[in-house]
């Protein structure tokens, strides 16, 4: 079968069992389960009522567990073992792993991403967002450096292969640096620096984001307190670090964990820029490695990244609940 | 309101200044893609995107037709045109042209400028003049094969289809760009339905350990990919899924829930009260309540996640890269580049620019028309 009929056929299947399931279970709970008819009436719409709601919730509650929650423990549990699958090691591939140097440049490296990039992305985005509040054409602005958002981190390496092309009549930096009189470099084979250069691309992408979310908590300050800051002399520099920084700090470090996390889990630009030679490895592409050949040392790799986003994870639950209240 | 005490006019200019280098920054790199993928592939690597507007010097050879070889005064001569070959119709149709220099050996296709008498190595003398004619001379004959005559001429700067062509065509991007739609399309739509309801349970009705599920949801949305891959793909695997496309339809939908389920709820939950309140009043059901009210007041939730998972989708690389197999049957344009183009077509910058383009049109003209629900997705889903 020609998988574009396979399509619409799931989406037909898909959308169709969704809305039988929910239509008919929904059906079958009040007439044939608890009808609200006869002498047990009042009891049976509670009864009813109180089924609703895991009748609504089942759907994705079985598809999260399967495909998040299960895996959480499913990978775990697959990391204790070896290649093959049948034999218990214990914690052996992690301690492989830690022995090897290519790991601990991966781990190196994916520390350094995740301090620079959220940082710098979230800089940027600030910048822009403050620059761009009172522009006239601040909104085209906004929408031209929000692009790069849409571009899959694919077709963004690619874009940045370009750029960062060795031949001075491909890449514009080195046609800069040949221009000056200096040797065509490949910034992606420096060692060490390439890795900021890598980074870069994904800060490029990241920091639409940034601005859309400071931009939106920026309009939000209330006017009194930066009108009464200037007429107590406030210049526009003391303005914005001394009076709107603090009052969008919680939104700072929102977007600042939210790009940490998407950090730890991109491989696209490593693998398609590098394939993680010349030291640029960092965990999500050190696991491709693995991928398909050991799928114990992939699982191990898999939960160390777990392990480093655990923090945020329990922080973003903390907030949650402390909402909800 | 940054100005009600009067701003300088010169932090102003300086404000503008900035903010047009970084948009500049921002677009330049994709700007330069795109204007390569327009560009000639011989172009491309002669002379940067930035000069495409100008004229491009290219090498070029030809070989000096012994036909027309006579002997005058005891030496042999060849005259002719470079720009007469066959060969080189395609870039000179009226086979005229401009030779900026001119030379004998490939490695050094411009060693000579034009007019000047040039020493060949395997003997004799090469006059190429501006345009184009030649003289070659010789004490005894050039043979049956005339000797390569190597020369640099303006190109006049060619802006074509050739590249979006090939990548269409020949290099498959085609088929891939289908692959593509078929798997996003399925991935976007049916976990919008699974997520309402959910959604709606988690907003407005009331159970126990609703707090719980809604902490449990808000975790499992920064729990990574990685980890679900070994897992799931052997669980597809051992119930006869593999991988195929209902494979990676499923796994699109169990990753893109957290979000759906987070974002529908947090709209929903601002609904007003009283509407369905009211509505309970009158003898609503649950069911009713969400299909006839809450469904259509969320249309822009709806709308913003179906943007996030539809970008989302036809971006990803690694659940494609995991879940699909890897023949040119199922590939879809991220792995079609990623892993075949980069590989087989590395130095190509023209397909590369084409095909590029071609996985990134859809997402862009999406991008630019519903902003506004892109824009609105994301602050619902981090300002609170």
């Amino acid at each position: 079968m020609h998988p574009v009929f396979q399509g619409v056929l799931t989406i037909v299947i898909g959308v169709g069992g969704c809305v039988g399931y929910f239509y008919f279970s929904n059906m079958i709970l009040d007439k044939v389960i608890f009808p609200a008819r006869g002498p047990k009436t009042g009891v049976n719409i509670n009864r009813a009522n109180k089924v609703r709601p895991w009748l609504f919730l089942f759907p994705a509650m079985f598809a999260l567990g399967l495909y998040l929650a299960y895996p959480v423990v499913g990978s775990f549990w697959r990391s204790l073992f070896d290649r093959s699958g049948n034999n218990f090691i214990g914690l052996g591939n992690y301690f492989d792993l830690f022995a090897g140097s290519s790991f601990r440049t991966a781990v190196f490296n994916n520390l350094l991403w995740i301090l620079v990039v959220p940082a710098l992305a979230t800089f940027f985005g600030l910048l822009v967002a403050q620059l761009t509040d009172r522009l006239k054409w601040g909104n085209i602005a906004k929408s031209l450096i929000f692009m790069p958002m849409a571009i899959s981190f694919v077709g963004a390496s690619l874009i940045w292969k370009f750029v960062y092309s060795a031949n001075p009549d491909i890449g514009i930096i080195n046609a800069m640096r040949d221009y000056f009189g200096l040797s065509p470099v490949d910034p992606v084979q420096i060692p060490f620096w390439n890795n900021f250069f890598l980074m870069f691309i994904l800060i490029w992408i990241q920091t639409g984001f940034a601005m859309v979310i400071l931009s939106a908590a920026l309009r939000g300050i209330p006017e009194e307190t930066i009108e009464a800051a200037i007429i107590d002399g406030a210049n526009p520099f003391q303005v914005f670090f001394s009076i709107k920084v603090p009052q969008i700090m919680g939104t700072i470090v929102v977007v600042w964990t939210t790009i940490t996390i998407l950090v730890l889990k991109v491989f696209d630009i490593v693998y398609t820029m590098t394939g993680g030679n010349f030291g640029t490895h960092i965990l999500p592409s050190y696991m491709m490695t693995y991928m398909f050949r050991d799928d114990g040392r992939a699982t191990a790799v898999a939960f160390v990244i777990m392990i480093l986003v655990l923090p945020v994870m329990i922080w973003n639950i903390a907030q949650a609940r402390k909402e909800m209240r | 309101m940054d100005n009600i005490a009067g701003q300088k006019s010169g932090l102003s200019i300086v404000v503008n200044i900035t903010v047009v280098v970084l948009v500049l920054l921002w677009l330049l790199p994709t700007i330069g893609l795109f204007v390569s993928s327009f560009r000639d592939r011989d172009q491309i690597s002669n002379s940067g995107w930035w000069q495409a507007p100008m004229a491009v010097d290219l090498n070029f050879r030809t070989r000096a037709d012994t036909d027309t070889e006579r002997e005058v005064n005891g030496s042999f001569v060849i005259e002719g045109n470079v720009f007469a070959d066959p060969a080189l119709a395609g870039r000179f149709p009226d086979a005229t042209g401009r030779v900026a220099a001119f030379g004998s050996r490939a490695v050094e296709p411009g060693e000579f400028a034009v007019g000047t008498r040039a020493e060949l190595r395997s003997g004799g003398f090469l006059t190429v003049a501006e345009d184009g004619s030649f003289v070659l001379e010789n004490d005894e004959s050039f043979g049956a094969r005339g000797p390569l005559i190597y020369f640099e001429a303006r190109t006049p700067p060619q802006f074509t289809l050739a590249n979006y062509r090939t990548v269409l065509t020949a290099d498959g991007m085609d088929r891939a760009f289908i692959n593509t739609l078929t798997v996003t399309i399925p991935a976007t739509v049916i976990p919008i339905l699974i997520a309402a309801f959910a959604a709606y349970a988690l907003a407005w009705m009331d159970f126990p350990g609703r707090g719980l599920l809604i902490a449990a949801v808000v975790g499992l949305l920064v729990v990574p990919l990685q980890l679900a891959l070994v897992p799931l793909l052997s669980l597809h695997t051992s119930i006869g899924i593999g991988q195929s496309f209902l494979g990676i339809w499923l796994a699109h939908t169990g990753f893109g829930l957290p979000l759906a389920i987070y974002l529908l709820r947090n709209y929903m939950v601002g609904l007003p009260r009283d509407i369905i309140e009211s509505a309970k009043v009158d003898g609503a059901t649950d069911f009713q309540i969400f299909v006839r009210i809450i469904l259509p007041l969320s249309f822009p939730a709806l709308a913003s996640f179906a943007i996030f998972q539809f970008l989302w989708t036809w971006n990803d690389l690694l659940v494609a890269k995991v879940f699909l197999p890897s023949g040119a049957a199922s590939q879809v344009m991220t792995v079609k580049i990623a892993d075949d183009l980069l590989g087989s077509r590395g130095g190509d910058w023209g397909i590369l620019a084409g095909a590029a383009f071609v996985s990134l049109a859809v997402p862009l003209v999406v991008f630019f028309t519903m902003q506004r629900f892109l824009v609105r997705g994301l602050l619902a889903g981090s300002v609170k």
